[in-house]
């Protein structure tokens, strides 16, 4: 039954390549709305091939899911009101019509109807876009159209890349010289889609030398396949390494240059975190037009929530604690877990949602099967953003000289008149600030919630100490190094032993080198 | 040096204790009530799922109390936070039963978190009702399953993707996080796939630590993997990873008409944190959507808004949600209340034999019925796929209630195994 009404489709549509536009009817309209999904599918191609704009229209409306029916009639939804698909009159709509719904089986029909009728359309950006969503469809019911499409194409690369779908369509034809072209112009384009097709096809073919072309072409894309998918490995590496190196940052300051064990840098994240979350909503609330750049006024106010805590904790509790460690591991760990709860009295013990605004969702398409997301890209620049701030400023600014005065060697730098405490309290805020930041990166790519720190502390630690304590250079090495290591071995092992691994990994090194990666040399390595 | 690192950690045991005690606190034992015990995670990585469902035991705590009670006594609910620590869970449900003296206990949702409990409750014999969805291959005199065992979720998920509605999917990711639900879950979909006829090359079984948020390497595997012909991803990942790893999707360009994901764990609460416009058409498989319409589910989704406004529950007081888990503690609760009044005791053993057979009009639209024997609701199965607001349509449903098989038959070992708990000798 299924392939006779294929049969029927093709003929139709062979048919509506030569005729006029016809004319939409509410029979038409109404099976493509209410129905089994395979019987509205198949309404959908009916009218496809010779479709008018009402038609498109209705297809549009049914794929945006603004269409509502009921036992006798079909509405388009538009602001609220109802209209007749066929007609175009408004109707009064009544209280029990039902929402249209639309399975995935269904919507991805809709998708390549739209798209087979935006091939026709004059506007070249449509066309292009058309094509890719053309890509991996498989149903020969589309041939006509592509073909149709494909003699009336001028401008080169579209034409090029329709005569790749049309390639992939004409995989099932039954001439062998057709099959044979076709696979020889596939297996140039290395994309998984294609990829798919050629599987597919060699399931069913059955002349032997095809089956050698396709084995052929199929190797041909492997090898083209899997330099993306090198790139990819290196590209998440260094995204995770820059996530490492930004949650490390801070601490790189205040315990790798001042040596506070700071158990509670995590909860600075977090509260990071949920400044970027009270901005959002603050603009979500008073500006709504400009909310995709909220994040844009989250990183200064998260920096300057987070130094002002660090600033208060360093003023009320570890400046009482210098020089020793065990109580600050202590008091530090107690203030984190006061953090949280402060947080989970204020904010409630969910996570909350931040949204990532428009331009950092999606990615961009580097190559086929390498996709390169926007927030991912936007943190490995912010990363190093940071990391250049903070180096300039220790090396080349009045109070980074401070610190590192005070750091290498306390009493002389007081002796020559520098306010140690001041300058203490100055060096912690900053880590603590920068701590925020990084809450503030996180915030886009995974949960904000009173534990977002806990996840990290043992993370920023372990690049510290296997960088190399009071080294900042050290925290770049480790962070990114751990960051493609771990991606490697995920990729050969699984996310779970990976994690084991690494960490095995870092046990081991440190015993071999319990300096770290850099070690501090001369006169204050001792201090 | 070694000492002072003992020190150090028992120190801080003890602290953890300490500030465990003082967040939580007991209530005051009140004169003539009927204690009810809450055990699940306010905090940690579960408390995305887990928050709701102690709302709702006293939402509906309230609704009895309301109409008078349990045979002329008042409800009084001891909440615990056990805050997503396996361990805890044990502790907590200790001090719920031999302290508290509670008459009942609704709890848990991992199941790693319900087998650390199994042992209290059966050393105890108390009653523990567990209310989501699971593995199986587990029957306790002592607990009652209200959510659903795998042939009433997880088998008929991958029978839908695989027929042609559901996109004929021909390859399968199982992905989950790695502890025992979704490892014995994985194994019996895996025997089910063999069964009809998908060779192992065409499975793809991975596994991520709990609260794992960096997800570009699986999403990369299972574009991947999706080149070699129509893939579906059937998604086991629990708590609050779920949503870095649809973030991850939906950056990383992976439609639902592409590679389709069923999840067994995400509802409506999970996705109020999440942008869901790049998740439409995803799957879930679950036996009550919010979106279910008659009025039985009207009436509780009223309750729950009502409810969430006047007890200022964050983020429900403003969206109210309801979800599959939140209708089977529902469920649970009020059999536990009705079977009470018809043993006319809280007496456990008494009570467990006044539950077989309750019945009780569920929202889903079904009357859902204990089974006589072997503790498990027999429930309805419905497949949704994602709006783009957050709720779900359903597309697929079975025709009526099945009957769970908390053992299930793609386990070998399985085999003879009895559809009801072993009577264990008192003594």
């Amino acid at each position: 039954m299924h392939m006779l009404w294929r049969c029927f489709v093709v003929l139709m549509c062979a048919l509506g390549c030569c005729g006029a536009a016809q004319a939409l009817t509410p029979a038409q309209a109404r099976a493509m709305v209410v129905g089994e999904p395979e019987d509205r599918i198949a309404a959908l191609n009916a009218v496809l091939a010779n479709a008018d704009d009402k038609t498109v229209a209705l297809i549009q409306a049914i794929s945006d899911d603004s269409v509502k029916y009921t036992d006798k009639a079909v509405f388009v939804m538009k602001d609220g009101k109802g209209y007749d698909p066929v007609t175009g009159a408004e109707l009064p709509v009544p209280d029990d019509a039902e929402d249209i719904i639309n399975p995935n089986l269904m919507r991805s029909e809709l998708e390549q109807a739209l798209a087979a009728i935006k091939l026709f359309s004059p506007d070249v950006a449509l066309r292009t876009a058309a094509v890719k969503t053309l890509q991996d469809v498989a149903d020969p019911a589309k041939l006509p159209m592509v073909e149709k499409a494909y003699e009336a194409e001028t401008v080169p690369s579209i034409k090029r890349a329709l005569g790749l779908v049309r390639a992939g369509l004409l995989l099932g034809a039954s001439e062998k010289s057709k099959r044979l072209d076709a696979i020889a112009l596939l297996a140039d384009t290395g994309s998984p889609a294609v990829k798919t097709l050629l599987i597919e096809r060699l399931k069913v073919e059955t002349e032997a030398d095809v089956k050698t072309q396709i084995d052929a072409a199929l190797k041909t894309i492997d090898a083209k396949l899997a330099w993306g998918e090198r790139l990819g490995v290196v590209f998440t590496g260094m995204s995770l390494g820059s996530i490492l190196l930004l949650v490390a940052l801070g601490l790189a300051i205040t315990y790798g240059l001042m040596g506070v064990i700071n158990m509670a840098h995590g909860e600075l994240m977090m509260i990071g975190a949920y400044a970027t979350y009270v901005v959002q909503n603050l603009f979500r609330h008073y500006l709504p037009g400009a909310f995709d750049w909220y994040i844009l006024a989250a990183i200064p106010v998260s920096f300057g929530v987070s130094a002002l805590v660090g600033a208060l904790l360093e003023r009320g509790v570890i400046r009482f604690l210098y020089g020793r460690p065990l109580e600050t591991l202590l008091a530090t760990w107690g203030i984190s877990l006061m953090l949280m709860q402060l947080v989970r009295t204020i904010f409630g013990a969910q996570n909350v949602p931040v949204e990532n605004p428009a331009w950092l969702s999606g990615g961009i398409e580097v190559m086929s099967n390498l996709t390169l997301p926007f927030n991912r890209i936007a943190i490995i620049a912010f990363a190093f953003l940071v990391l250049g701030g903070v180096a300039l400023m220790i090396a080349k600014t009045r109070l980074g000289l401070f610190v590192r005065g005070v750091t290498q060697n306390r009493r002389m730098a007081s002796c020559v008149g520098v306010n140690t405490a001041r300058i203490d309290m100055y060096a912690f805020a900053l880590g603590s600030g920068i701590a925020g930041l990084a809450g503030c990166a996180l915030s886009q790519v995974g949960n904000v919630g009173p534990d977002l720190g806990q996840s990290y502390i043992v993370d920023s630690f372990m690049v510290v100490v296997l960088g190399g304590v009071g080294q900042l250079a050290g925290t770049v090495v480790a962070g990114l190094g751990l960051g493609v290591l771990n991606k490697i071995l995920e990729g050969w092992s699984g996310a779970v032993l990976a994690k084991i691994m690494v960490l095995v990994f870092i046990v081991v090194f440190i015993q071999k080198r319990p300096q770290g990666i850099f070690a501090m040399k001369g006169r204050s390595a001792e201090a | 040096m070694n000492t002072t690192r003992r020190q150090v950690g028992k120190s801080l045991t003890a602290i953890a204790l300490g500030v465990a005690t003082l967040g939580l606190g007991t209530v005051a034992q009140a004169a003539d009530t009927i204690k009810v015990g809450v055990l699940h995670s306010l905090s940690g990585t579960m408390a995305i799922s887990e928050t709701v469902l102690k709302d709702v035991i006293l939402m509906s705590i309230d609704e009895i109390n309301k109409n008078g009670g349990v045979l002329g006594k008042q409800l009084e609910p001891v909440v615990v936070d056990p805050a997503s620590n396996w361990p805890l869970f044990a502790e907590k449900a200790k001090q719920l039963i031999s302290q508290d003296k509670v008459a009942v206990v609704f709890g848990c949702w991992t199941s790693v978190s319900r087998k650390s409990v199994l042992p209290v409750f059966e050393e105890n014999n108390s009653l523990l009702f567990y209310p989501v969805q699971y593995e199986g291959e587990e029957l306790s005199k002592n607990v009652f399953y209200t959510g659903a065992a795998p042939n009433q979720q997880a088998i008929p998920a991958v029978e839908y993707l695989m027929s042609k509605a559901g996109g004929g999917a021909k390859r399968f990711v199982l992905l989950g996080t790695d502890y025992v639900y979704p490892r014995t879950t994985n194994k019996i979909l895996r025997a089910f796939l063999h069964s009809k006829g998908v060779d192992d090359k065409d499975i793809d079984e991975k596994y991520t630590p709990f609260g794992h948020s960096d997800y570009q390497t699986i999403v990369a595997d299972i574009k991947k993997f999706s080149a070699g012909g129509k893939t579906a991803v059937i998604s086991t990942i629990n708590g609050d990873s779920n949503v870095p790893f649809y973030k991850e999707l939906g950056n990383a360009g992976l439609k639902a008409t592409d590679v389709p994901v069923v999840a067994f764990s995400v509802g409506e609460e999970e996705l109020r944190g999440v942008d869901t416009k790049p998740l439409v058409g995803n799957l879930a498989a679950w036996n009550y959507f919010m979106s279910i319409k008659n009025p039985t589910n009207a009436d509780f989704i009223k309750k729950w808004s009502d409810y969430a406004k006047a007890k200022n529950i964050a983020g429900h007081k403003d969206k109210p949600l309801t979800n599959d888990p939140m209708e089977a503690s529902y469920i649970g609760f009020n059999m536990w209340v009705q079977a009470v009044k018809k043993a006319g005791t809280t007496d456990t053993d008494k009570v467990i034999a006044a539950m077989a057979g309750q019945t009780f009009k569920a929202p889903s639209g079904i009357t859902s019925m204990m089974d006589p024997k072997n503790h498990h609701l027999h429930k309805s199965v419905f497949i949704g796929e994602i709006k783009a607001d957050g709720q779900f349509n359903v597309v697929w449903k079975t025709p009526g209630p099945i009957k769970a098989q908390p053992w299930s038959p793609y386990i070998p070992e399985n085999k003879g195994k009895k559809d009801e708990p072993e009577v264990k000798k008192a003594g």
